[in-house]
């Protein structure tokens, strides 16, 4: 199903779709407002942009030296080159120490690579500690945005959800006493967890650290209860240097939620005395994006989200309704990479205002990648032949002045005498909700040729 | 000056009075103007669509029929943004290519950039009514017409070359709107293939500009304004919409 199909179901729901909207909103104006707290935004922008290009242009280089710091502090490094592979090392990690309970802090990858259900088919219990994702996964749902996992429901739904999850009196809506019940519930499991499982942020080559950022501290309870650290990442959070992490530091928390610093910023350099650390760097595709010169800035991306509560069309069409684990502008330019028709409309799910491309704090040309997508895809994935047609005969029509007044002359002929009941025939999406422009007797060339301009002087 | 002017396939075909409104506004400011009547489009709407490789020899023939010009001027803030960011990638770099896309404009960006009417001739007539900005996205993002909402720029550094043009008209009030530079929706194939996201955008636009008391809605670019009078229409009630240069010649006109 298209995007657009999904995107009509959630607007039609006007009154969700219109609070959806303002909920992104207000996060993009907090973001707008931390912002210019920085007098040196832009600056700080370019200077992360080119951290980023210059890291992918020396990737091998970086995550080798990232892996000889990281196993000299103790930790052991693990390569996978796709989604199943690492999925298989992390379970036989697992498997080894007879893990059952596994407690997981927010990892975007681990959605891209369907850890979860992985997990679970073997007989692991995998619970998600962020409190958005464990709203979700009580739902059976993925996560609907990157930063926010459960923008899309409402606090009413959360409080009848918890009531029947977790036992809390019907009808409470109040988000601390909500937030309380989660919390004692998430306490037990992360006592009873023999694993914790960790995305991360940032990977330091110079010295070989991961470094997490959350706003729970769930990642840090995760990783200091249970002896097991798995941390997976893909092998773009590469950054070269320490003194690199504060460039990024200063712009991802303020372009995710407009906060100055997230929470809780913690630096994993090898495992704790009495534990395992264990890195699983994950490519699944990146290196291809990596060799395509259009494409290859996508790998800065540093999921702060902005892109997504920014985006019109993402604020009133919901996260759901890209059907990918990353889902906005960026997810539009990354899912097509790994199956082109499947998410053929992704790329059109754009009106290409530019919005997301100025608020990316690591500047990736996102609307630009877009409009790129579009011209490929109609290479390589299906677009019904009357389409193609049809533009290939207007753009034809365009390379001929005579024939592009014959025939646009035409198409206002009829549009001026059609009957009402055929021009707004179901099949004219244009004029569903709104009318077509009052078509003019004579056009501007015709006009100017027969002199009214001269006339009005 | 040897001005050419360019006049967007669809102004041409569905908007006349705005290539007319345009043509005055240049021709009051004392200016040599022509139509080279050869023009048909810019290639945008091919392009934009997913066909770039169809939009090619469309680009290629607009470089020939505005090569004479030492300026080419548009009431659209898009069309002129294909033009001077967009060609290169279809075509590659030449020199045929940076000549005639440095040389192309935006109407207020070349009446604010090149004519400084403000400072010359002004804009000396009035239009009393209150008038509702709206930025078309092109013209914010790609030509940089305006300090877009999202970049950190200091208050003294921030532009805005419609709203400058506008602001020095006798009687005209702008309104503050809560979403300054918001997309309407309209993104041409984007208005049809997610119709129901695109009209959402477009009622939502509408709202902002009538809590701001606006009677008129204008843009650089009628393309958004086709979008908003549609529903508008449909409506039946409501601001009106008018195009940039539309307001720019009337007011030329009383002065």
């Amino acid at each position: 199903m298209t995007h657009a199909r999904h995107a009509a179901e959630f607007v039609a729901h006007t009154e969700r779709a219109r609070w959806h909207d303002d909920a992104l909103w207000y996060v993009r104006e907090k973001r707008d407002t931390a912002a210019r707290r920085i007098p040196e935004w832009e600056p700080l922008r370019e200077a992360a942009a080119a951290i980023k290009r210059h890291t992918v242009a020396h990737l091998a280089d970086h995550l080798e030296r990232f892996e000889q710091n990281a196993q000299r502090l103790g930790a052991h490094v693990h390569w996978a080159r796709d989604a199943e592979e690492h999925n298989e090392i992390v379970l036989e990690l697992l498997r080894e120490r007879d893990v059952r309970r596994v407690v997981k802090s927010k990892s975007m990858l681990t959605e891209e690579c369907q850890l979860n259900p992985h997990l679970e088919r073997h007989g692991i219990e995998v619970t998600d500690t962020d409190l958005g994702e464990r709203i979700v996964q009580f739902r059976s749902e993925p996560p609907s945005h990157i930063i926010f996992p459960a923008i899309h429901l409402k606090r009413g739904e959360i409080g009848q959800l918890f009531h029947e999850k977790l036992g809390t009196e019907p009808g409470l809506e109040d988000p601390t006493r909500l937030t309380q019940a989660a919390r004692a519930h998430l306490r037990n499991k992360f006592l009873e967890a023999d694993a914790g499982l960790t995305g991360a942020n940032f990977a330091i080559a110079e010295t070989g650290g991961l470094v997490i950022v959350t706003n729970e501290g769930n990642a840090d309870l995760g990783t200091s209860i249970p002896p097991l650290h798995i941390a997976s990442l893909g092998i773009e959070k590469i950054i070269p240097r320490s003194a690199d992490l504060g460039v990024f530091l200063r712009l991802l928390a303020r372009s995710a939620t407009g906060q100055a610093m997230s929470v809780y910023t913690s630096h994993f350099h090898g495992p704790r005395p009495d534990g395992e650390l264990h890195i699983v760097l994950v490519d699944n595709g990146r290196t291809q994006l990596r060799a395509d010169e259009t494409l290859r800035d996508a790998l800065s991306c540093i999921r702060c989200g902005a892109c997504l509560n920014t985006c019109p069309v993402f604020r009133r069409s919901g996260g759901y309704s890209y059907q990918t684990p990353v889902p906005g502008p960026i997810g539009s330019v990354l899912s097509p990479s790994r199956d082109p028709e499947a998410h053929a409309s992704l790329p059109h799910a754009c009106s290409l205002c530019g919005s997301c491309s100025d608020v990316c704090p690591v500047k990736i040309p996102l609307h630009h990648q877009l409009l790129a997508w579009r011209g490929r895809l109609t290479e390589i994935a299906p677009r019904s032949r009357l389409e193609r047609l049809a533009y290939a005969g207007f753009a034809r029509s365009l390379l001929n002045v005579r024939r592009f007044r014959a025939l646009a002359g035409l198409g206002r002929w009829f549009l001026r005498r059609l009957p009402r009941g055929i021009l707004y025939h179901r099949a004219n999406a244009w004029g569903r909700q709104r009318e077509l422009p009052e078509i003019p007797k004579q056009s501007f060339r015709d006009a100017y040729a027969a002199g009214e301009h001269r006339e009005r002087r | 000056m040897r001005v050419g002017l360019f006049v967007p396939c669809y102004i041409d075909q569905l908007y006349p009075r705005v290539g007319f409104a345009t043509l005055r506004v240049l021709e009051g400011c004392g200016l040599d103007v022509e139509f080279p009547s050869a023009q048909t489009c810019c290639g945008q709407p091919v392009a934009n669509a997913g066909f770039p490789r169809e939009a090619r020899p469309v680009a290629e023939r607009f470089l020939e029929v505005f090569e004479p010009y030492d300026a080419i001027v548009a009431p659209s803030g898009s069309c002129v943004a294909t033009v001077r960011h967009h060609y290169r990638d279809w075509l590659g770099p030449s020199e045929a290519l940076t000549r005639t896309a440095t040389r192309t404009y935006e109407l207020c960006e070349f009446l604010t950039d090149v004519v400084d009417i403000l400072d010359t001739s002004g804009l000396t007539g009035c239009f009393p009514h209150r008038v509702g900005l709206h930025h078309a996205c092109h013209g914010l993002r790609e030509l940089r017409m305006a300090t877009g909402s999202e970049r950190v720029v200091p208050t003294e550094q921030h532009h805005d070359k419609a709203r400058r043009l506008l602001d020095s008209i006798e009687g005209l009030e702008l309104c503050d709107l809560t979403r300054p530079d918001e997309c309407c929706g309209f993104g041409g194939s984007f208005a049809i293939k997610e119709e129901a996201v695109s009209v959402r955008m477009g009622l939502d636009r509408i709202e902002d500009h009538e809590h701001a008391g606006a009677e008129i809605i204008t843009s650089l670019d009628a393309s958004c304004l086709m979008h908003l009078n549609g529903l508008l229409r449909r409506r039946k009630n409501g601001p009106r919409v008018m195009h940039i240069a539309e307001i720019l010649a009337s007011v030329q006109e009383t002065a």
